[in-house]
């Protein structure tokens, strides 16, 4: 009997520093579902959700702070895959948060001061340009995110939307001409 | 005698290639207008390097290869560039795509053409002979025929595809017939310059007029080189298949023919090598076929850049024609306008009616019978394919190998639901491959974020530092002027702090006034004669002013600044 109990003690300690060694040793950093989360957000930084980018809103979603259904750019398809990451029902938009379609920012380099302000505003450094030197959007870096038109005091800066061209032509879901039957 | 393979799968169509083989290849007469799409190769757009309104002689490069996989464009006749901009081209899409726009002036005069004696050449300098001249694969993929030639593998069989599987084309057939011994040429600088002994040319067995022509032509040459007909089996052109029939080697999913030791060239694509390399011609015409729906069916050969109205023209369209393929009637692409320009992808043109093909029935549900799974010929599992594509799961067909279909439509021919199964598997490669992009972008946004964050914050980390260091600096600075003050007095040394402040104040104001005293305005020094006389001159004229002013009223101030006379 009390063998029986000492042998069970001893497990329980063995197993116990086993564990507190492994809680130590293989500690992950960082909270991984926020980073899988952060892998579905399409990467705009644009704050349209009410956080400051895409790895805050990640984390909020993560701690169960925000709803999944905050992010414009990632279009419903997105909501589906957060919904499905989470084991959540999906959830469509509100109001106020309806994805558009895809743009980039265009400058007009005839009305650019260069005051740098979009540069600063700018969440993936994807503006060139230096203090009174005209300003241009790297348009392959461009997120289409909308942070730099509200700083730019002379209204220069356009959100363009991409075009469909052959570079980025796509083949359509086949349909099917439905026939008249009497 | 060589010992064929089979691969799995394959239809038998019926080939109507006896309807256009009936006349020899014609020369298209020089149409009244050309126009030059800058991409009509696999891989970047080639850029324009002339300008409009500039004259350029046949042959000449209108567009330079960008980037590692691209290709050169050239004039097919000389004439003026009259436009470059946005035109229809052949694609199923009908966007418009950079284009140069060619009026000739009907003398067709060529250019400079550099010729080069191959068994001198190093493989490496013909590749660039093959880019500058923009030779490009013929059998459809365009793709650069110097890409190939790059690869530090070594490849051991050159397999020539003559094999031609798709019906009603008949370009290479033609071609085969009438210029073999060219073709002969052609393959052997492409073995000289892939350094291989085995050449291997594959020919459908339904074109015994294009194997005894080969053959001769090679028995001619007295090169080493094998002439072989394989079965007629659709889709048994296709370069994996034809190697896997010549040599009974599969190519592996994802991997290229060189990977094997095999490299695969089409029999046009070795004919436009000895043009280019023996005539110095770039590549400014390929033989197309005209056919289907038409009084004449035939080959003709013609620039790059004709309308293909000009060239169903000369074939005389029926009169129920309603929709112009380009391509074949398995795996071609339906005309957006019967204008479009003719490309260096162009084998064939078929004039279309809804006698000759039928619009297809409504689809009706897919019942499983795997029709599709016997006849593929990469064995894949189109039913579950197409199950995938169609309820937008594109991870589980990728899983299921859909970027192995080689989208011939063999599954799609023998489906008994007549679902149209090509389309969807090209819908679900092009969703793929955009998600793939978007991924792309956005691990470079979140990069770029992340990296700008740092840089904030380094930024911020720097500007604390500097400030730190200025305070220490200025700390220590005050320290040591202190600890100079305390020496000099030493009787002192207890002072306190304001008297230290006043002594600081006292001894900065003795240096002031010993600097006032010691400074002196230095443009009056070292006056020359002549100055002085001015300087003397504008005083008196001076003197003379006030004293006028002073007379003028007596109620008037003085002049302020003035410097009492």
């Amino acid at each position: 009997m009390i063998t029986a109990l000492w042998i069970m003690v001893a497990l329980a300690a063995l197993l116990g520093m086993i564990l507190g060694y492994a809680s130590i040793r293989f500690r992950v950093e960082g909270n991984p579902l926020a980073e899988k989360i952060d892998a579905v957000l399409p990467q705009t930084q644009c704050g349209q959700c009410g956080y400051p980018g895409c790895k805050p809103y990640a984390d909020a979603i993560a701690k169960g702070e925000a709803d999944i259904n905050l992010c414009p750019p990632g279009g419903e398809e997105g909501i589906h895959k957060l919904a499905e990451l989470l084991g959540v029902e999906f959830k469509p938009f509100g109001e106020n948060a309806q994805p558009k379609p895809k743009a980039v920012a265009f400058i007009d380099e005839q009305t650019c001061i260069g005051c740098t302000l979009c540069i600063q505003a700018c969440p993936v450094d994807a503006i060139a340009g230096a203090a009174k030197q005209m300003h241009t959007i790297i348009a392959s870096e461009c997120t289409g995110c909308e942070l730099c038109v509200p700083p730019c005091p002379v209204d220069c800066i356009s959100m363009l939307p991409i075009e469909e061209q052959l570079t980025n032509w796509k083949w359509r879901y086949p349909v099917y001409a439905l026939r008249q039957t009497s | 005698m060589i010992r064929l393979h089979r691969f799995h799968g394959g239809i038998h169509p019926p080939t109507h290639k006896a309807e256009s083989t009936r006349t020899p290849i014609m020369s298209a007469p020089l149409p009244a207008q050309l126009t030059i799409p800058f991409r009509q190769h696999a891989g970047e757009a080639a850029k324009p390097v002339v300008q409009v309104g500039e004259r350029v002689l046949k042959g000449q490069l209108i567009g330079e290869p960008v980037g590692a996989i691209s290709s050169s464009i050239h004039a097919p006749t000389s004439g003026t560039i009259t436009a470059i901009d946005l035109q229809q081209i052949a694609h199923p899409s009908a966007l418009p795509d950079l284009c140069a726009t060619l009026v000739p002036d009907g003398l067709d005069e060529w250019g400079v053409r550099q010729t080069l004696s191959y068994r001198q050449l190093s493989s490496d300098e013909l590749q660039k002979h093959l880019r500058r001249s923009g030779i490009v694969g013929l059998g459809g993929a365009v793709f650069p025929s110097d890409m190939k030639l790059r690869h530090p593998i070594v490849v051991d069989t050159l397999v020539i595809n003559g094999a031609e599987c798709e019906p009603y084309i008949t370009c290479d057939d033609m071609l085969m017939r009438e210029r073999a011994e060219a073709i002969v040429r052609g393959i052997e600088i492409l073995r000289h310059a892939l350094g291989t002994d085995a050449v291997l040319i594959g020919i459908e067995d339904n074109k015994p007029q294009a194997i005894s022509a080969m053959q001769r032509a090679v028995d001619d040459s007295s090169h080493p080189f094998k002439v072989i007909a394989v079965p007629t089996v659709y889709p048994g052109g296709s370069a994996k298949h034809l190697i896997k029939v010549l040599t009974g080697v599969e190519v592996p999913s994802g991997k290229l023919p060189t990977d094997v030791g095999v490299q695969c060239y089409n029999v046009a694509t070795a004919y436009a090598v000895h043009r280019a390399v023996e005539h110095g011609e770039t590549l400014v015409s390929r033989v197309v076929t005209v056919t289907g729906n038409v009084e004449q069916p035939r080959n003709y050969e013609a620039l790059i850049g004709t309308p293909f109205s000009d060239l169903v023209a000369l074939s005389i369209p029926k009169a129920d024609t309603n929709r112009y393929i380009m391509g074949g009637p398995m795996m071609g692409v339906e005309l957006p306008a019967v204008n479009v320009p003719l490309v260096k992808a162009s084998n064939c043109v078929i004039a279309a009616s809804d006698a000759l093909f039928p619009p297809p029935p409504a689809a009706m549900p897919c019942i499983r019978c795997t029709r599709c799974a016997q006849v593929c010929p990469v064995e894949l599992q189109p039913q579950d394919l197409y199950w995938f594509a169609q309820s937008h799961n594109f991870g589980k067909a990728q899983e299921y190998d859909l970027f192995d279909c080689i989208e011939c439509g063999a599954c799609a021919y023998v489906c008994p639901s007549s679902i149209p199964l090509v389309q969807y598997y090209r819908y679900a490669k092009s969703e793929i491959r955009a998600r793939d992009h978007e991924k792309r972008a956005a691990d470079l946004a979140r990069e770029r974020h992340e990296f700008r964050q740092f840089r904030i914050e380094r930024e911020k980390q720097e500007k604390a530092e500097r400030l730190a260091q200025k305070e220490r600096a200025a700390a220590a600075a005050k320290a040591a002027a202190e600890a100079a003050a305390a020496i000099p007095t030493p009787l002192e040394p207890n002072a306190d702090a304001e008297d230290t402040q006043q002594m600081r104040i006292d001894a900065a104001l003795a240096r002031a006034k010993e600097q006032a005293a010691t400074a002196h305005p230095r443009n009056t020094e070292a006056l020359t004669p002549e100055q002085r006389a001015e300087i003397e001159a504008i005083e008196v004229r001076r003197a003379h002013i006030h004293s006028l002013a002073a007379d003028a009223g007596a109620d008037d101030e003085p002049p302020k600044n003035s410097q009492g006379n």
